[in-house]
């Protein structure tokens, strides 16, 4: 069974059928892109996965569990974290705050407990911040910490949604276009910290990017979707030279 | 200014950041233990009521400031804590049992609300809890053999362990460490798991669910415990009434309540004491206008809820942040003087959808 699979899957927005019968499976450790044209279905597709949307048709699986019926917390809680094209950051608290959210699928901790602050929930707000820690050393967001992210440049509240869909400790992570609004010097660098969360974290990575260049670099393999339909998967370079990608982005 | 070296995690954990906070609050503390004995009865009274509005502005922060949820029902709350405790002092409960009961029931109700709230957001979820105030206000007038409807109910003088706590000074003692528990017990909610939920929950409920928060369990706790601390307020309240009727539980309150958070400052609970300094003593300046205005103007009838709406609009476009937010801003100034820029806290131009089509 493969890590990540789609059976099927189809939604329907009244007359919109933006995403069709669409299957895809995707392997423990790779780097799976899927692009397209505007409006192909790409963030549909993740929002059909992270069960923000409930398909109309066909089934998602993760590690072989069915998750198609499942509620959007339960999937963060299996280990499925994301990103999105908009950025949604808690706005009005700090990057470390940002980042500890994502810890809450790792509470032991109950409401008594934390009201009364016991030893339990100290220790555990101790191991937060040491795994939390890693993760913004590991995408050199030292000295942002303690900023609100009201007060950050766009560039860096796109590394902090990353920093903080890491600190889930995910095993799949799903980034929506991640590159969007970054300068090349920035994209570069996205580009090594994929590789890194790749291969030192050991995590799966599926993005939806526009960026051909930089999916070329990272991605093992490549989804292609137009109109919200399968169009053709494989190698980056076999997908970028295949007619029927370059027919759906010339319209 | 200050800069605060930071060794250990634990620096961040704690309450205490550094022993500049220590300092300051503890003579705060020191204060509020000591002055009492130089003040008269009334200013007595008045600091009691600021103590019993704080830890309903606890409350109500908590829900509004931290969970980004509006209620326009909390006097509701402050009734139902209100007039339980009452009812079980009547029935010979001891002072503090019948205190955390009714806390404890009002927190329950709380909860309930909460439950079809959950579905709803701004402007439905204010409809929604006033209509439910208003029920409690219906159940107020017509369930006479339990809060004895028009006529209203006596209050029990608190007694603990045979004492009278009813003079003014055991009065205020008493709201006052009443109070700093309930701030104790709010900020150690406000850094651990639970808290963090809310403020996420408040700030983007579509990426609090992706991040494994489950958004109904939060929002009713907030509900739940809003509640709780509303109602133990409500029950110190009753003391301050001493007789309880419908009247004194209206939507005039619940937007006397919300005044206070928005005032003070909404995610702030700093902005929470601030605030209920403001709708307690606020009144009493404006009787002192009344006494000094020319007789046109102060014999203007519901001149008191016109000038607190005022400063509710005021607020709300001027200084959205509250007075903790002006406050932050004065002591900025000073620190960084003459290097502040008056631009610091601008918010940055926001990424709007349109900006970015790819
Ligand atoms: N909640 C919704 N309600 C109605 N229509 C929707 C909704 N979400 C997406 N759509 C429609 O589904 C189609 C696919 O949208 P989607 O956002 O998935 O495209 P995309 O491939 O991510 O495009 P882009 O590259 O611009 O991000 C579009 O026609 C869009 O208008
Ligand atoms: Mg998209």
């Amino acid at each position: 069974m493969s890590f990540l699979a789609a059976q099927d899957i189809s939604i329907h927005f009244g007359g919109v059928k933006a995403v069709q019968d669409l299957s895809f499976s995707v392997e423990q450790g790779e780097v799976f892109s899927i692009v397209g044209p505007n409006g192909a279905g790409k963030t549909t597709i993740f929002n059909l996965i992270s069960r923000i949307y409930d398909t109309t048709k066909g089934s998602i699986y993760f590690k072989g569990q069915d998750i198609t019926r499942l509620a959007t917390n339960q999937v963060a809680q299996l280990g499925i974290a994301r990103t999105f094209q908009n950025i949604e950051l808690f706005e009005n608290e700090t990057v470390l705050n940002n980042l500890l959210i994502g810890c809450h699928v790792h509470r032991q901790t109950n409401l008594f407990e934390e009201i009364f602050f016991l030893s339990r929930v100290r220790q555990q707000e101790l191991q937060f911040r040491h795994s939390v820690e890693d993760i913004i050393d590991l995408l050199d967001l030292q000295s942002y910490r303690h900023q609100l992210i009201s007060n950050l440049p766009y560039g860096v509240r796109k590394m902090v949604e990353i920093a903080r869909a890491l600190s889930i400790k995910p095993s799949l992570l799903l980034l929506d276009e991640p590159s969007s609004g970054l300068n090349p010097e920035e994209t570069e660098d996205l580009s090594f910290w994929l590789e890194d969360i790749n291969e030192e974290l050991g995590i799966t990575i599926i993005m939806v990017e526009h960026d051909m260049k930089l999916v070329a670099q990272s991605s093992d393999r490549v989804l292609a979707v137009a109109d919200g339909q399968f169009i053709t998967m494989g190698k980056p370079s076999e997908v970028q030279s295949h007619p029927d990608v370059l027919r759906a982005y010339l319209g | 200014m200050r800069f605060i070296r930071k060794t250990r995690y634990m620096q961040d954990i704690n309450l205490i950041k550094h022993s500049g906070h220590l300092f300051w609050y503890s003579l705060l503390l020191i204060a509020l233990f000591i002055s009492p004995f130089g003040m008269d009865r009334f200013l007595l009274g008045e600091f009691s009521l600021v103590f019993v509005y704080a830890i309903a502005g606890l409350g109500l922060m908590l829900l509004v400031g931290y969970t980004g949820l509006v209620s326009l029902g909390h006097a509701a709350f402050l009734a139902i804590g209100a007039y339980t405790h009452a009812y079980l002092l009547h029935q010979g409960i001891p002072f503090f049992v019948s205190l955390t009961v009714a806390s404890f029931f009002s927190g329950i109700l709380g909860g309930l609300i909460g439950i079809p709230a959950l579905r709803m957001m701004g402007i439905y979820l204010a409809v929604a809890t006033l209509a439910f105030s208003i029920i409690v206000e219906q159940v107020l007038v017509h369930w006479v053999s339990v809060t004895g409807g028009f006529q209203g109910m006596s209050v029990p003088k608190p007694i603990v362990g045979g004492h009278d706590l009813s003079s003014p000074y055991a009065f205020y003692f008493l709201c006052l460490v009443i109070l700093v528990i309930c701030i104790f017990l709010t900020m150690n909610l406000l850094r651990s798991p639970a808290g963090r939920a809310m403020t996420a929950v408040r700030d983007s409920e579509t990426s609090a669910e992706s991040m494994g928060i489950d958004l109904a369990k939060t929002k009713t706790l907030a509900f739940a415990l809003s509640a709780a601390l509303t109602g133990l307020a409500g029950a110190l309240f009753a003391h301050r009434l001493t007789y309880l009727a419908p009247d004194a539980f209206t939507i005039i309150t619940s937007i006397q309540l919300l005044l206070m958070v928005v005032v003070g400052g909404l995610g702030s609970l700093h902005g929470v004491i601030y605030g209920a300094f403001f709708i307690g003593f606020f009144p009493q300046v404006i009787a002192i206008f009344r006494d000094f205005a020319p007789p046109g103007i102060a014999q203007i009838p519901g001149l008191e809820p016109a000038i607190f709406g005022l400063v509710l609009i005021f607020f709300l476009i001027y200084e959205p942040l509250g007075i903790y937010g002006r406050w932050i801003k004065i002591r900025l100034y000073f620190e960084e003087f003459p290097l502040y820029r008056k631009a610091t806290y601008k918010r940055q131009k926001s990424f709007l959808r349109t900006e970015r089509l790819h």
